[in-house]
């Protein structure tokens, strides 16, 4: 199975039961990679329908505090892809929830997009999500990813042109990541008013499922959220527990997540 | 001319920022386009170029200088002489100009020396526009003067102790802050970085620079300069004094990089001279990483080439060979620093200091009969405490 397969599949099982994805993201390497594997099977078994696991990259620009610190933790420990793909395989036998990453351009740049996407198909990664990597300039990573079944999960933000997300959605494969808020990863106060008009919009371009992220941390804005979208993701309200626990965090990560994913199921959405 | 429709500049160029900029690039795209055909908005901008910058700033011919070294004879570009100190108020009346024309009413904008800060905030107080400058605690730090006078100016200055506290840092807070602002705010980017438009807008802003350069040099020397010599951080003064001289040949183009402790040490901001192509701040362009593409901690003396970033026409101009890029130490910036001030009584600012040391060199190399242009970028009052510092003086 591709990794374009598995998420198909998932959204399709997730229907199936009326539920909404919950996407739970960390970053890889904070505080190390060994507690990176674990809360990647605790957030598995508490819910998670899709893990999201952080590229750590030195200018996270697009990333609020609390994403930029975790990704300075991984940094100092050293954590670079190979590490993360070898800990995505190593994962994979006793995990049948999708992985998908998450990073800047330059780090997948650098190690090679044909190599990059060789091996995070090898390693069973279902698709990857690049903040800064907008459609115009997606050409080659998509040539690369593609013909190996990875998906390239796009952003769409509620800035975006009609003209613009009709131009996304014609290359998005997997799920279309519809930020939620014009702002960076972090919480936020509003986070329903702008997902309303935007998933209404993409609902007429596109039959893919569309999950939202950037600002969702309690189960309340999930609930709300999700009346909108197929899914939620959230960050930094994990991160911040990993950030304040560190190897200890499993517990609260596994409440938290369990929490979330209360509010995604059973409902007459 | 280059870039192309997508903003590359041969493979150097693009928009690497997240999707909620793209509307708002488009947008500026759009609205720059508009205005450079819009006799109006021309007139406007040089007006205030030439009534409130006080252009065209003089090209002076450095014969104390000249004769000390024995060599080419060196010409300064008077960009510090522009109001504020340095080129980058040529760059910052355009873009607020343009920003006003749009209707934004909110600007941000990073600095490293302070200099691209205090011109945003001169020309927001101009326009009345509300202005929020970010900058590195580092640089907070090493350039209080240019905060204090950003202050004064009623601007709002934002510390940044995230990362090494430096340009770089405040480049990724100004990007957030217009990522969560983009509706209202307009982004004034201070050098020839960043995504499409910003690389064309802003050289074509400081291109005034070496059009005036070229006729003055003409009108005074009867020639052409053999030579033309500017620093390069982000690359806005040199693209600036450059870009009418790349057609001719004849005349050699050189930038000047921040070598810092030296090229042997990892203590330096010399871009193009030890860095490769990535991603970084919206565009492809030589960058300073590691092997994994993070991006490596830069050190100069002059907090305005403390960047590990180069504009992407620079790229461009150094693959195809047109501009050739060297590097000057602390060190050598330092004693040009100080040999400018002891034989013309001009305090140059550590930026251009850089400058000033490449061309020391490269006179030395060169006859009597040849000319060098060199671009004085700034002046040197906000360097003064740094200076003293290297000096083991305590100011009062
Ligand atoms: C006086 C002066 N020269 C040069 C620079 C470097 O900028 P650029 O390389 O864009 O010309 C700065 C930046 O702060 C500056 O203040």
């Amino acid at each position: 199975m591709t990794g374009i397969e598995h998420l198909q599949q998932t959204f399709a099982a997730l229907r199936e039961r009326q539920e909404k994805a919950l996407v739970t993201y960390v970053t890889a390497g904070d505080p190390d990679l060994t507690t990176t594997a674990r809360l990647m099977q605790t957030m598995a078994q508490s819910g998670a329908d899709i893990i999201e696991l952080g590229v750590p990259f030195s200018d996270p620009s697009a990333d609020g505090p609390v994403i930029q610190r975790a990704s300075t933790r991984a940094l100092a420990n050293g954590t670079g892809l190979a590490e993360i793909l070898h800990l995505v395989s190593a994962a994979r036998p006793g995990l049948s929830t999708p992985v998908v990453l998450m990073s800047y351009y330059n780090p997948v740049l650098q190690y090679g997009l044909t190599r990059f996407c060789q091996e995070a198909a090898a390693a069973g990664v279902a698709g990857v999500i690049i903040p800064d990597l907008p459609v115009e300039e997606a050409g080659a990573l998509l040539a690369a990813a593609i013909p190996r079944g990875i998906a390239v999960i796009p952003l769409v933000a509620p800035t975006s042109t009609t003209q613009r997300l009709a131009k996304i959605v014609a290359v998005a494969q997997g799920f279309i990541y519809c930020v939620t808020v014009t702002g960076i990863t972090g919480t936020s106060q509003s986070v329903t008013e702008e997902i309303a008009g935007l998933s209404r919009q993409l609902r007429e371009l596109t039959e893919l499922p569309l999950v939202a992220g950037f600002g969702i941390a309690t189960p309340d804005q999930a609930a709300r959220v999700a009346q909108y979208t197929d899914g939620v993701v959230v960050g930094s309200a994990l991160v911040r527990l990993v950030e304040q626990q560190g190897e200890n965090s499993l517990q609260a990560v596994d409440q938290l997540t369990r929490e979330l994913k209360n509010v995604l199921v059973g409902k007459n959405w | 001319m280059l870039p192309d429709k997508r903003g590359y500049f041969g493979a150097y160029g693009g928009r690497f920022v997240p999707e909620t900029l793209m509307p708002a690039l488009e947008e500026l795209t759009q609205a720059y386009q508009q205005a450079q055909q819009d006799a109006a908005f021309q007139r406007e901008v040089s007006y205030y170029l030439k009534h409130y910058v006080g252009r065209p700033s003089p090209v002076y011919r450095a014969a104390a200088l000249s004769k000390k070294i024995g060599g080419a004879d060196i010409y300064l570009k008077r960009e510090d002489l522009n109001h504020t100190g340095a080129h980058k108020i040529n760059n910052t009346v355009g873009q607020l100009l343009l920003a006003r024309r749009m209707g934004k009413k909110r600007i941000v904008a990073e600095t490293g020396a302070g200099q691209h800060g205090v011109a945003t905030a001169t020309v927001a107080a101009l326009l009345g526009l509300q202005c929020v400058v970010y900058m590195g605690e580092e640089d907070i730090y090493r350039q209080s003067p240019n905060v204090f006078r950003m202050r004064l100016l009623g601007a709002e200055v934002v510390k940044v102790s995230s990362g090494s506290g430096t340009l770089k840092d405040a480049m990724n807070e100004a990007m957030r802050d217009w990522v969560t602002n983009v509706r209202n705010t307009f982004y004034v980017i201070g050098s020839v970085a960043g995504p499409h438009p910003y690389p064309v807008m802003v050289r074509n802003f400081q291109a005034i620079i070496g059009e005036e350069a070229r006729e003055q040099m003409l009108a005074q020397r009867g020639a052409l300069p053999d030579c033309v010599v500017a620093c390069v951080g982000g690359g806005s003064n040199a693209m600036g004094i450059f870009y009418h001289f790349l057609p001719l040949q004849e005349v050699k183009l050189v930038g000047v990089e921040a070598g810092g402790l030296g090229l042997h040490t990892e203590q330096h901001a010399a871009t193009l001279n030890a860095g490769r192509p990535g991603v970084l701040h919206g565009a492809y362009s030589y960058l300073l990483q590691d092997v994994a593409g993070q991006v490596r901690p830069v050190h100069s003396i002059s907090a305005g080439l403390d960047y590990p970033g180069v504009g992407p026409e620079h790229s461009y101009l150094k693959d195809s060979g047109r501009v050739q890029y060297i590097t000057a130490t602390d060190e050598e910036a330092l004693e040009a620093f100080h040999l400018l001030a002891r034989t013309e009584g001009i305090l140059p600012a550590l930026e251009s200091s850089h400058a000033l040391a490449g061309a020391i060199k490269l006179a030395a190399q060169m006859n009597k009969q040849q000319s060098i242009l060199v671009c004085l970028s700034g002046r040197g009052d906000k360097d003064v405490p740094t200076v003293a510092k290297t000096m083991g003086v305590e100011l009062i």
